[in-house]
């Protein structure tokens, strides 16, 4: 199942979109079982913990490249889960029906008693764009699968919607602690997040008595990513244009609105050029170099 | 008790210290249960100016920088950053962190 157009209004704009609780229960049951069968009992310590884990290859140690769909076949539950139709749909919507592997990882976020010497020091992550400095126009995704159900206490990633297209590099961002209208994610079980590459996250602090598993995938394109998903309903004309700062208030345009939506936590200048950027997006998506939303570019190309 | 610097950092709309926060941080000389990433979703001020008259000190602002020649529409590191500082004595950091948390 394809995404529609609106989905991927979305995803350019805030640079994530959530499948809530898309992995059925036994898929979440299997992989749970086989990733917390090897850390056995009695809270061991992070580091014995993932020794045991790497021992026990709950994951394939695969290398960077390789086809994904490919090498995933058979690999029981991961198949499962990356060929329900709409998670299969989504990847193929954003990075094409043969995507690379880039890296896999569990992330295992280890809960604390209420009262524990483990809990001195600890701290959520710092703020960070994940890889490094990643100027392209084409683009990788992170799928983020939460088998469990997460609640807030159990610290789950904090993200900033709308930070993807921002050009930094990696923990440079480690600063900022706090950003208006950041998330925190609090799911069900069987949640998968997918993420523009360059989105600013990092985990939260466990402060629940659960350990907290994260199974994270990243992909990266093996074609232009242009016109992939559903297009049925996708309008790149140029007419009729929505009227802009006088607007018509009983005109309703899904796409540009979600489209230019602007983040509580743009600046008042940057905000524009994060629309700008956007588009910059959208042309390359759509593969139609001229469209373009409340005239914010067919404005500074009107050059003679 | 010697005193100990308290540093918050407000990230403003714009370069103006009047206009509201969209990003802060904090860094305490001294406390138990120091800020980290993600410990609040409510700025603790609105402004800049609401800080200096809860008695914060700028220390230092944001130059204003024109954009490289080619790159005026890329967008990078939250560009209005103010750093402020408050001697205090340690025992009142650990009060101080707690009211703002």
């Amino acid at each position: 199942m394809k995404l529609t157009t609106l989905q991927m209004a979305e995803f350019v704009a805030s640079g994530v979109l959530c499948l809530e609780a898309v992995v059925p229960e036994e898929l979440n049951a299997r992989f749970l079982s086989r990733v917390q069968s090897p850390i056995g009992g009695g809270a061991p310590r992070l580091d014995v913990a993932y020794r045991r884990l790497f021992e026990s290859a709950v994951l394939p140690a695969l290398p960077p490249g390789v086809d994904f769909f490919e090498h995933f076949e058979g690999l029981d539950p991961l198949d499962g889960i990356f060929s329900l139709s709409s998670v299969r749909g989504a990847i193929e919507s954003l990075v094409g029906c043969k995507p690379r592997f880039d890296h896999h990882f569990l992330h295992l976020t280890m809960g604390q008693e209420p009262v524990s010497s483990r809990s001195k020091g600890r701290a959520s992550q710092h703020t960070h764009q994940d890889s490094t400095i990643d100027p392209r126009r084409a683009f990788d995704i992170q799928l983020f699968y939460f088998p469990q159900a997460v609640t807030a206490a159990m610290g789950g990633t904090r993200y900033v919607p709308g930070s993807h297209l921002r050009i930094v590099s990696e923990s440079a961002i480690a600063r900022y602690q706090n950003v208006v209208g950041q998330q925190h994610i609090v799911c069900p079980a069987g949640s998968i997040y997918i993420f523009h590459m360059g989105i600013w996250h990092g985990a939260g602090l466990n402060v629940s008595a659960t350990d907290r598993y994260l199974y994270k995938v990243r992909l990266a394109p093996s074609q232009p990513q242009v016109r992939l998903w559903n297009t049925s309903d996708l309008d790149c004309s140029m007419e009729d244009q929505r009227p802009i700062f006088w607007i018509d208030p009983k005109r309703s345009d899904p796409i540009a609105e979600r489209m230019m939506r602007l983040e509580p936590w743009y600046e008042a200048d940057t905000g524009r050029l994060e629309l700008i950027n956007r588009l910059k997006l959208w042309r390359y998506l759509t593969g139609s170099p001229d469209v373009d939303i409340d005239y914010w570019l067919t404005r500074i190309e009107n050059d003679w | 008790m010697s005193p100990r610097q308290n540093i918050l950092v407000l990230y403003l709309s714009t370069s103006a210290l009047d206009t509201p926060v969209i990003g802060w941080s904090r860094y305490n000389g001294a406390g138990e249960d120091p800020p980290m990433a993600g410990d609040g979703n409510q700025p603790p001020y609105r402004t800049g100016v609401d800080a200096l008259r809860d008695g914060w000190r700028l220390i230092q602002a944001s130059p204003l920088m024109a954009p490289a020649p080619g790159a005026e529409f890329r967008t990078d590191y939250l560009k209005y950053e103010f750093l402020f500082e408050k001697w205090v004595e340690s025992d009142a950091v650990a009060a101080d962190s707690e009211q703002r948390s």
